[in-house]
């Protein structure tokens, strides 16, 4: 049993097309881990019963020779990414009763392509944080060491790939989401371009930043995800036409690929452990031929701040919707006013009120030219300070966060030191890029550390191919 | 009046009649039961995306440039951001800086005389639903939600009720030539805003404004012009100041009262749509649209008095509304003579079709119909006086005209023979009438018209009886 759920998600894809394995085995499978795993917590909802029926069927669809590139394959998915006739909670209270009458797009090419969505995973409130602890179903526990935190906020999509409870699942990253985990839980964690996959669906944090993305074992897995997820959708205004054919055919020659260092990515914040560990990474890229440059984002330090204050703004935005008079939560009232003070006090929790109020207060009239406009156009200046580095190299490698997963707990009293978790992850967002990142060893007794490789817009491939350069799973 | 001088600027709210609403594909149509026309795009559902209509965004510019207006090549989406239960999202998508048109110029008429308001801007937006109050109970009604709604707004050049509603007319008359909108008034698919000033004549300055909003008919824009007009004289004759705010009209009682003043303004805190992409209109597109407006009021008028040799008076009267232009055009190319159709709409259409205190003519009848009952008239089948009776059978219904002669027994008598031994025998039975005829009274001839058409129920074709008397009285 622990043998099949040690499988990468392409060999799963073969053992089940070869019926080596059924679905409902590896169905069966995964729900027992889920079941042994409980007090990881990485699950707001589990579907065994829908997930078995939808074995059941991927079984007989394998039995014919049929089925899509997912058939029968476990895969679970983030709890902001919307499941027609699922609870998508996002981790808030506000959201607990509401069942979407549709599919995200994601979820539909899942389906489509015949993947058993085995439940739905936990998260930061509407995808806030970077520890898993702004859970209203509480904060999940990083499967290697339980008195740390997985990451955030796909956190408990990182930690089920990791405890071999789904063989891939969804996340979303906003300014890390998907990175930041995937490092912590010693996983492939992939932000891909902006615009390449589908929002519609997925429920808007900050929708210019937004992106949704595969959590995976290994780096041809990730690339397969993507296969299936990339893809033009007329649901989505700004979804891109710039899909390749295929990702899973990246190459796996390191050699000669320009690899670009930039100085601001390594700063003081960044663990020695850590540094140590991305260090031997490069030093293993250039054994394979890979030429090492140095490049420069200036605009660096200006980008977390930039971060917070757009991410923010649109949030404030997107999340006005929650007003307790359609969906969710409907509390006590005695007019309209109290209608919607009471029904978001008692909703949300306190970091999502955090950045409703930083939103509004930035966009508000005479502080936005000061804050949000400002923001925006530090924002071009940060895209222009990739393209420029980008003109010197094909990749930028850096850590994926400043530390490995820290103890639970740590940084709840202070959250601007869980705001810190995410400066080597937010410039992406800013600037709209893809990046990946990959485990490449341990440090602090154990702990995973990943390193991040940030690519041109739209060329996930060479992601894919330096990212295998440190682990071969091809 | 009383050495004031008045300063009205509006802001029309224009719904378009494209098939489907602006983001989704709901059917755009009036009314139906609650609900029945949403997704989850217009009900604002988490995770949904809008996908533009661009009808939609062809119709504004269309209108743009009816109006003269410059038409962007680069405009943009924002949000404004409120909360009220007919706005599901808690956001209205709109444009803030970068509307689809701007500034243009409508010339009009009044009494006669020329005149021109310039305009300002027109931009395109969603409608948001409608609340039911019901028993002390508030409901909440989608299906309105994503109407797009064109804002036209104008420069503060109109100074007189008379003037904003000749404007008003003038501007109706274009929305429904180009064939953007429908312009039904009852059904609120044409409301504006008024802001209006007082100040001394001559005085160079412009006083205070007020904005009233939500006016959604000619006759209460009217009344509540002359309302305010006379309330801020009144102000400012007592020795008091006028307060920047904005008000309501009551339609039922004749007044306006605040709404809110400057200081509880709205804070909309606007910013770029993250969601939509730029509208990039080139030129070539522009003209492309500019080749698609169909014929306009000022050259219908001229067809009619330069092709069909319509008197200019004729020519004004029946473009006045659309529905009756397109009808007369229609029924002459069904073969009507030109001046018969004019005279037979201007008499009969017009005074069934507009009734007391509505501010749209309904018209009943289509051009076969009218065509049939020209020629029936025509050829002596009824009378003129008996089309009237047609006319009311047929009104509103598909059912011929021929028909409905059948069915009324409408048919004139054109039989001379018979009409002529009617008349024979009523000439012998009134020497004394006979008489006073021969001696010069030719008013006499009503009576023994009258006496045929008493004995023959009406039916003799008076123009027959006519003849035949002039003929046995020589």
């Amino acid at each position: 049993m622990n043998d099949l759920l040690n499988m990468s998600l392409t060999e799963c894809v073969k053992a089940l097309k070869e019926k080596k394995v059924s679905s409902v085995e590896l169905t069966k499978a995964c729900l027992k881990r889920i079941e042994e795993n409980k007090k990881l917590n990485d699950f707001i909802t589990v579907c065994a019963d829908s997930a078995l029926a939808a074995a059941k069927e991927s079984d007989r669809r394998l039995a014919d020779g049929r089925g899509g590139m997912l058939e029968g394959v476990p895969i679970a998915v983030k709890d902001n990414i919307s499941t027609e006739g699922i609870r998508t909670t996002c981790a808030s209270k506000f959201l607990d009763n509401y069942i979407p009458p549709f599919d995200a797009s994601v979820v539909e090419a899942l389906r489509r392509e015949g993947a058993v969505i085995i439940g739905k995973t936990n998260m930061d409130e509407f995808a806030m944080g970077s520890g898993n602890e702004n859970s209203a179903y509480g904060a999940v526990k990083n499967f290697r060491d339980n008195s740390r935190v997985p990451g955030g906020s796909s956190g408990g999509s990182a930690n089920c790939v990791a405890a071999g409870e789904a063989f891939a699942a969804l996340g979303s990253d906003t300014g890390g989401s998907i990175r930041q985990p995937a490092a912590y839980c010693g996983v492939v964690g992939l932000k891909p371009t902006y615009s390449l996959v589908s929002r519609y669906g997925l429920v808007a944090f900050a929708s210019s930043l937004d992106q949704i993305g595969p959590l995976t074992r290994t780096v041809k897995d990730a690339a397969y995800m993507l296969d299936v997820l990339a893809f033009k959708d007329g649901k989505d205004s700004t979804s891109s036409e710039r899909t390749e054919k295929c990702y899973s055919d990246y190459p796996t020659d390191v050699k000669g690929k320009k690899i670009g260092i930039a100085r601001e990515y390594f700063g003081d914040a960044l663990d020695k452990g850590v540094k140590d560990e991305i260090m031997k990474a490069v030093k293993l890229l250039e054994s394979k031929g890979a030429e090492i440059v140095d490049v420069e984002i200036k605009s660096f330090p200006a980008a977390l701040a930039t971060y917070y204050v757009l991410s923010s703004a649109e949030a404030a935005s997107n999340l006005a919707r929650f007003d307790g008079v359609k969906y969710g939560i409907r509390a006590e009232n005695d007019d309209l006013y109290s209608l919607y003070y009471n029904s978001r006090t008692q909703g949300f929790g306190a970091e999502v009120k955090r950045r409703i109020m930083t939103g509004n207060y930035v966009l508000s009239s005479g502080y936005y030219d000061a804050y949000y406009l400002k923001a925006s156009k530090i924002r071009t200046l940060i895209k222009k300070d990739f393209e420029k580095a980008f003109e010197k190299c094909d990749a930028i490698v850096g850590p994926t966060a400043p530390t490995v997963a820290f103890k639970a707990g740590d940084k709840t009293k202070d959250y601007t030191k869980v705001y810190l978790e995410d400066i080597y992850t937010v410039p992406v967002n800013i600037a709209g890029l893809p990046a990946i990142s990959v485990p490449c060893g341990v440090a602090d007794g154990g702990m995973p550390v990943g390193v991040q490789f940030i690519g041109k817009a739209f060329d996930e491939k060479t992601l894919f191919t330096l990212a295998e350069g440190i682990c071969n799973s091809k | 009046m009383n050495g004031y001088e008045t300063t009205i600027g509006l802001e029309i709210h224009c719904e378009l009649k494209t098939e489907s609403k602006i983001f989704c594909s709901c059917a755009n149509v009036f009314g139906g039961e609650p609900n029945t026309h949403c997704c989850p795009v217009c009900s604002g559902l988490p995770g949904v995306m809008p996908v533009i209509n661009k009808k939609a965004v062809e119709y504004t510019v269309k209108a743009g440039l009816a109006m003269n207006c410059e038409i962007s090549e680069y405009s943009k989406w924002d949000r404004k951001n409120y909360f009220y239960p007919d706005l599901p999202k808690a956001w209205q998508t709109s444009q803030y800086d970068l509307p689809l048109c701007g500034k243009g110029l409508v010339e009009y008429e009044l009494n006669g005389e020329k005149k021109s308001v310039r305009i300002n801007r027109i931009h395109l937006e969603e409608d948001a639903g409608k609340l039911i109050h019901e028993g002390g109970i508030t409901r909440v009604d989608y299906n309105r939600c994503g109407v797009p709604l064109m804002e036209i707004v104008t420069e503060p050049d109109l100074h007189s009720a008379d003037e904003v509603l000749a404007f008003l007319d003038e501007l109706k008359s274009i929305l429904k030539y180009t064939g953007v909108s429908d312009v039904k008034m009852q059904e609120g698919s044409l409301r504006c805003d008024v802001n209006l000033s007082v100040a001394k004549a001559g005085g160079g300055k412009l006083g205070t404004r007020t904005e009233t909003k939500n006016l959604n008919s000619f006759s209460s824009a009217r009344r509540s012009i002359i309302f305010e007009t006379n309330r801020q004289i009144e102000v400012l004759e007592s020795g008091g100041e006028i307060r920047q705010e904005t008000r309501r009209w009551d339609d039922n009682k004749g007044e306006g009262y605040s709404m809110r003043g400057k200081e509880d303004a709205h804070d909309y805190r606007y910013f770029p749509e993250p969601d939509l992409m730029p509208v990039v209109l080139p030129k070539s597109e522009v003209e492309k649209i500019r080749a698609s407006i169909p014929e306009l009021k000022g050259e219908r008028i001229a067809r009619y008095t330069d092709e069909l040799s319509l008197p200019p008076y004729d020519a004004k009267i029946l473009t006045q509304d659309k529905e009756i232009a397109d009808l007369f055009d229609e029924t002459v190319k069904a073969g009507a003579n030109p001046k018969k159709a004019s005279n037979y709409i201007m008499s009969e259409i017009l005074r069934k079709g507009k009734t007391e205190g509505a501010e749209d003519v309904v018209v009943g009848i289509n051009a076969k119909q009218l065509n049939d009952i020209l020629s029936l008239v025509g050829d002596g089948t009824i009378s003129l006086v008996a089309s009237k009776q047609v006319l009311d059978d047929i009104w509103l219904s598909d059912k011929s005209a021929k028909e409905s002669v059948e069915k009324l027994g409408l048919k004139q008598n054109n039989d001379s023979g018979e009409i002529e031994s009617i008349l024979r025998g009523i000439i012998d039975a009134n020497p004394k009438v006979v008489a006073d005829y021969r001696a010069g009274n030719e008013k006499v001839t009503a009576f023994f018209v009258g006496q045929v058409m008493k004995a023959t129920k009406g039916k003799s074709n008076p123009k027959v009886v006519n003849e035949l008397l002039v003929k046995l009285l020589k």
